[in-house]
């Protein structure tokens, strides 16, 4: 906003001061994320900085949290459970989501409003409706505290992300070289994988991870659903939150952030390549 | 890609339904399926421990029945839950003796026929070995525990608290409180440190009156409160410095007391004494081991055993004579223990029949209180 | 030959009317019909099972079928006819023997606090009564059982017990709906407000009406800014800071929960901090946590992203050259702010705020994790209700209630800017 020119000295402090709020907000979003990852590697059961910490004293720091994620099953399983869970849904919700997509951003598409509204319905609607409705409708199905359950609720939260990417990435597309291409004599399905499916694919793979991001963090659905068998990640981290604080945990929140990062960097790789499309959704 | 989406999707369906196939945790993956095995619910950390090494252990060594342990926060709802689902993979379950009345009434418990009580060590009668109200219908008696409250001394550094009267008093006393998040025992506290004799506690309670005094009562510490949910979050409350004194089952104060040296101090002023029992869960698959685990669990041996590792009353008086010192520290664990005279000089016996008659409600008011 | 070849050549214009017009239509349909098929089933079915439940509640007719028969009858005026008193008797005896009188107990309770314990006394001594009884050889009549449960609990010679029984058995009913808004049972059995010390549900929506507006108008004092300096920077830069956005953004929920905990605890670094560089005592460790202060501080971290991301997109499109002409044309920097770049970052406020507001009410779990008990929203009650009371119908209309209210935002927010503003940016 601020163009240069004449400044007065009262602008120039609302300037500082400007600059100085961002700073702080800045921080404000990245320290609690960044605070986790050298706590992780506390030699001492603590959540705070020991003085050998601060030291930089090799002897301070240990892999001793990261190894107890692996003694037992009590990490492993939920993760396990974790990967399974998010991978189907994702799976469900890209499938299903990107044919959806094709079909929305077609010109010829009947009530594109209302059947847009419903698909995305899923993602504006608070996680402790869907949750306590999902939690009636699928007991009365038996498919409480199952995997399937779990799979087929988070798939529905997950679609609305690559219906969304999707739609974006063919926002422009002319659909006449699609009606060219047949007329050339291509098979629909050749079309579809020759010309829409190369451009489309960055927003699958960026719905679909967004989907899966979805799935592995959500927890209201499983808090509800899951039984024993369907600790997830987020499940396991509850209780033990609820508990004591383990520095495990620390250590799992760690892996979290790689995570994290990995899928992030790839969803802004895969905008960026993709600039046509150029919007970020989800 | 659709074809393949097909076929994926399909894959990905067959495997979920064979994990939802998969038999629930009771039994080990992988493991023999000739294996049995039970799954024994209670209150988690140190008193599970005490329960795994006092009669889980010598039970699975005489039966080859392999017991796993789950956590829960103490009530009925899950156990409710998974009767009315008919997916029961819980088979016994600790619970209190109001808990047990009521979920006998709901038909969510198993009724548990006193015959199976074995005798004392030197044959001593179940019905003149356990203590008075051991026993319910779905119930068998194993330990007293006791809701008590502390201080950590390192904190509270001035004269001490030593009457109940003192947790309710912030002019004397500042700082936070530690209260478990449920009605229970609080209620009966708050009105004797109010001044309401003992005797009486259940009479007031049941007036609207009463139940207003209570509430006025709490009102007085309401701001200085932590609520906690489970039982290990007392003592690591108390060790932190979040509050400065909590309530706490008196076993988890005693464990943090002599395995981590905790400078704590229980106040035996007003404890409020309950009954544990061990329970069966209606429909569970596994009825013959668990009434099995039952009936071990209520030997005088096995909760003698328990009272090796946590400072709780064992249900049986031939059991009081086993008690013997702490398995790790060497502490006698009889001066730790509730029933000890020592620590009865004032004490209220919780009244099961009227939690059992009022517990939804007063938790209903207690929850209206707390939101408010 | 050609005449062989021509037909195929033209054959697209041959085909019907019909069909080259639905073609495309129907290709397009069919392709977003699975999904829309998926949704139905697995997202609005669990909501119209939702509100079924909300006000739909067969469970005590079910259990007392002849009870509510015999009920149906009565004026609700002093006591109803013998043939009730008959007709309780047998079905409480019945299900006391078969041990499920203690649900129906318990769902009478929720209607009328204090039956669970009238209904489960009295029933144990009439069991043992009709046991004499039948010893005796006496009629156990409706007049025997009318004099006998009068004996046993003089409540059941009042109307109480027995509007109680009749509302309960209604199997369609708003009672729910009413308890949601905190309306009780009143002496004459009509419903009204209930006391004021009583009242939980109306003050929660209220307290979670105002911590969304109050992290929602926060997250738009400290995202607006934000905003705006990654959109005013060169893109190096800005994709830096944009980051610092999306890592929170992406990372998980619970991660970014524990560490406001390992944070803000009493013995955590921010405590730590501060004791160390001597602004305060050891003693005098700050409570930032385990009430509204970290719920407000944890929502407001999680939530800034969802405000930040769209107006970004907003701000991103406005040329700066309307703020330089605002500028040369003799509008001080602050004039041109609030009158030329503002009103352009109206839509990106709206949705982000309307976004940002719509999540904060759904929030459950980092209250539940580090609100303590002042910190508690509506969520935590509905999941109360769920998984520890049980009491379903109460979730059900509370969940239906905060529904409603999440919809009706949508719609004035539709009237008002356009419903297809909405995303993420």
């Amino acid at each position: 906003m601020m163009v240069g020119g004449a400044l007065s000295p009262g602008y120039r402090v609302a300037r500082w001061g400007y600059v100085a709020f961002c700073v702080a907000a800045f921080v404000f979003l990245i320290a609690p994320i960044l605070v986790l990852v050298p706590l992780s590697f506390n030699a001492e059961p603590y959540f705070t900085f020991t003085e050998g910490m601060l030291r930089f004293d090799p002897e301070a720091y240990s892999l001793r949290w990261y190894r107890s994620i692996f003694d037992g099953d009590e990490w492993t399983r939920p993760l396990a459970n974790s990967l399974i869970i998010g991978i189907s849904a994702t799976v469900v919700a890209t499938v299903l989501g990107a044919a959806a997509a094709l079909g929305l951003a077609h010109p010829a598409m009947p009530g594109r409003k209302i059947v847009t509204a419903l698909l995305i319905s899923p993602m504006i609607t608070p996680v402790i409706i869907a949750g306590v409705g999902m939690f009636f409708f699928y007991s009365n199905l038996g498919l409480a505290q199952t995997h399937i359950g779990i799979i087929l609720a988070h798939a529905v939260f997950g679609a609305p992300f690559v219906v969304i990417t999707v739609t974006a990435t063919l926002a422009g597309f002319d659909w006449t070289v699609m009606r060219a291409a047949a007329n050339l004599g291509a098979n629909p399905l050749v079309a579809f994988r020759r010309v829409q499916l190369p451009l489309i694919l960055p927003g699958v793979i960026s719905g679909s991870l967004f989907a899966f991001a979805a799935s592995f963090d959500e927890l209201v659905i499983v808090l509800f659903m899951g039984g024993l068998d369907q600790r997830t990640l987020p499940r396991q981290m509850w209780s033990g939150i609820r508990e004591e604080i383990s520095p495990t945990i620390l250590a799992v929140a760690t892996f979290l952030i790689v995570f994290a990062l990995l899928a992030l960097s790839t969803v802004e790789w895969l905008r960026r390549r993709g600039a046509s499309g150029g919007q970020r959704a989800g | 890609m659709k074809s393949s989406g097909a076929v994926v999707l399909g894959v990905v369906l067959v495997a979920g339904c064979r994990l939802a196939a998969e038999p629930p945790s009771g039994s080990p993956p992988g493991g023999d399926v000739e294996e049995r095995s039970i799954t024994a619910v209670s209150y988690g950390g140190s008193y599970a421990r005490a329960c795994v090494k006092g009669y889980h252990e010598p039970f699975t060594a005489e039966t080859g029945v392999r017991v796993h342990v789950a956590d829960f926060m103490g009530g009925l709802a899950q156990v409710r839950a998974q009767v009315e689902a008919g997916a029961v993979h819980w088979d016994v379950v600790d619970l209190n003796v109001a808990e047990t009345v009521n979920g006998c009434d709901e038909g969510v418990l198993e009724l548990i026929d006193p015959a199976i009580l074995p005798p004392g060590p030197n044959g001593e009668l179940p019905e003149d070995d356990f203590l008075p109200e051991m026993n319910t219908e779905c119930g068998v008696g194993t330990l007293l525990f006791s809701t008590i409250y502390a201080y950590n001394r390192d904190v509270l550094t001035g004269p001490p608290p030593t009457r109940l009267a003192d947790f309710f008093d912030l002019e004397r006393f500042p700082g936070r409180r530690g209260l478990r998040r449920s009605p229970e025992a609080i209620l009966e506290m708050a009105l004797m440190a109010d001044g309401v004799p003992k005797e009486r506690v259940y009479d007031v309670l049941s007036t609207p009156e009463g139940l207003e005094r209570v509430f006025r009562k709490l009102d007085t510490i309401k701001d200085q409160v932590v609520w906690w949910d489970t039982s290990a979050q007392a003592p690591q409350l108390l060790a932190d410095g979040e509050v400065v004194m909590t309530t706490a089952a008196n076993g988890r104060i005693f464990n943090a007391q002599v395995l981590e040296k905790q400078p704590f101090v229980i106040v035996w002023d007003g404890q409020v004494l309950n009954r544990g029992q061990l329970a069966i869960v209606a429909g569970t698959p596994r009825l013959d081991d668990a009434i099995r685990f039952v009936r071990h669990a209520a030997r005088a041996e096995s909760m003698a055993g328990v009272g090796r590792y946590i400072a709780y009353s064992p249900a049986r008086y031939s059991a009081e004579k086993l008690i013997d010192r702490h398995f790790e520290t060497g502490t006698e664990m009889w001066p730790h223990m509730p029933t000890n005279p020592a620590n009865m000089k004032n004490y209220l016996m919780t009244d099961w029949q009227w939690w059992a008659d009022h517990g939804d409600e007063m938790l209903e008011r207690f929850t209206a209180w707390l939101a408010r | 030959m050609t005449s062989q070849e021509s037909p195929s050549v033209s054959q697209p214009p041959a085909r019907p009317l019909w069909r080259r017009a639905l073609g495309p239509r129907l290709r397009a349909a069919g392709l977003a019909l699975p999904l829309v098929a998926f949704v139905t089933v697995t997202f609005l079915g669990p909501m119209l099972s939702l509100l079924t439940k909300s006000f739909y509640d067969p469970e005590v007719a079910d259990a007392l079928p002849e009870t509510m028969a015999a009920l149906r009858n009565w004026d609700g005026q002093g006591t109803p006819s013998d043939e009730a008193f008959a007709a309780v008797a047998r079905e409480f005896v019945a299900a006391r023997t078969e041990r499920n009188l203690g649900r129906t107990a318990n769902r009478v309770n929720r209607v009328a606090s204090g039956m669970r314990s009238v209904i489960m006394g009295s029933s144990r001594e009439m069991v043992e009564a009709r046991a004499a009884a039948e010893a005796a050889g006496a009629a156990t009549d409706g007049a025997f059982w009318r004099e006998t449960m009068v004996a046993i609990d003089s409540r059941w010679a009042g109307p109480e017990p027995w509007r109680a029984l009749e509302a309960a058995g209604q199997r369609f009913t708003a009672r729910h709906y009413l308890k949601a808004l905190d309306f009780e049972r009143g002496p004459d059995g009509g419903y009204v407000r209930a006391a004021e010390v009583w009242r939980i549900y109306v003050p929660l929506f209220w307290r979670t009406f105002l911590v969304s507006l109050g992290v929602t108008l926060l997250c738009l004092v400290i995202g607006y800014p934000v905003a705006h300096m990654i959109a005013n920077s060169p893109p190096k830069r800005a994709n830096v800071l944009l980051l610092l956005v999306l890592l929170p953004f992406w990372t998980s929920l619970l991660v970014r929960t524990t560490s406001w905990i390992v944070l803000l605890q009493n013995q955590g670094i921010v405590n730590d901090f501060l004791v160390a560089i001597g602004l305060i005592g050891d003693d005098g460790r700050i409570a930032m946590i385990y009430n509204m202060t970290g719920t407000f501080v944890a929502m407001t971290h999680v939530l800034l992203p969802f405000l930040v991301l769209p107006l970004y997109s907003v701000m991103r499109a406005i040329p700066p050259a309307y703020m330089n002409a605002a500028v040369s044309l003799g509008a001080t920097p602050f004039q041109a702010l609030r009158r030329v770049y503002w009103p352009q970052t109206l839509p990106g406020v709206g949705a982000g705020c309307l976004l940002t507001f719509i999540l904060a009410i759904g929030y459950y779990i980092t209250p539940a994790l580090v609100g303590g008990q002042s910190g508690q929203l509506i969520s935590n009650m509905i999941a109360y209700h769920v998984q520890t009371s049980l009491n379903w119908g109460l979730a059900a209309a509370l969940a239906a209630l905060l529904l409603g209210g999440v919809t009706l935002l949508y719609v004035v927010y539709d009237r008002l800017v356009g419903i297809d503003r909405i995303g993420l940016g």
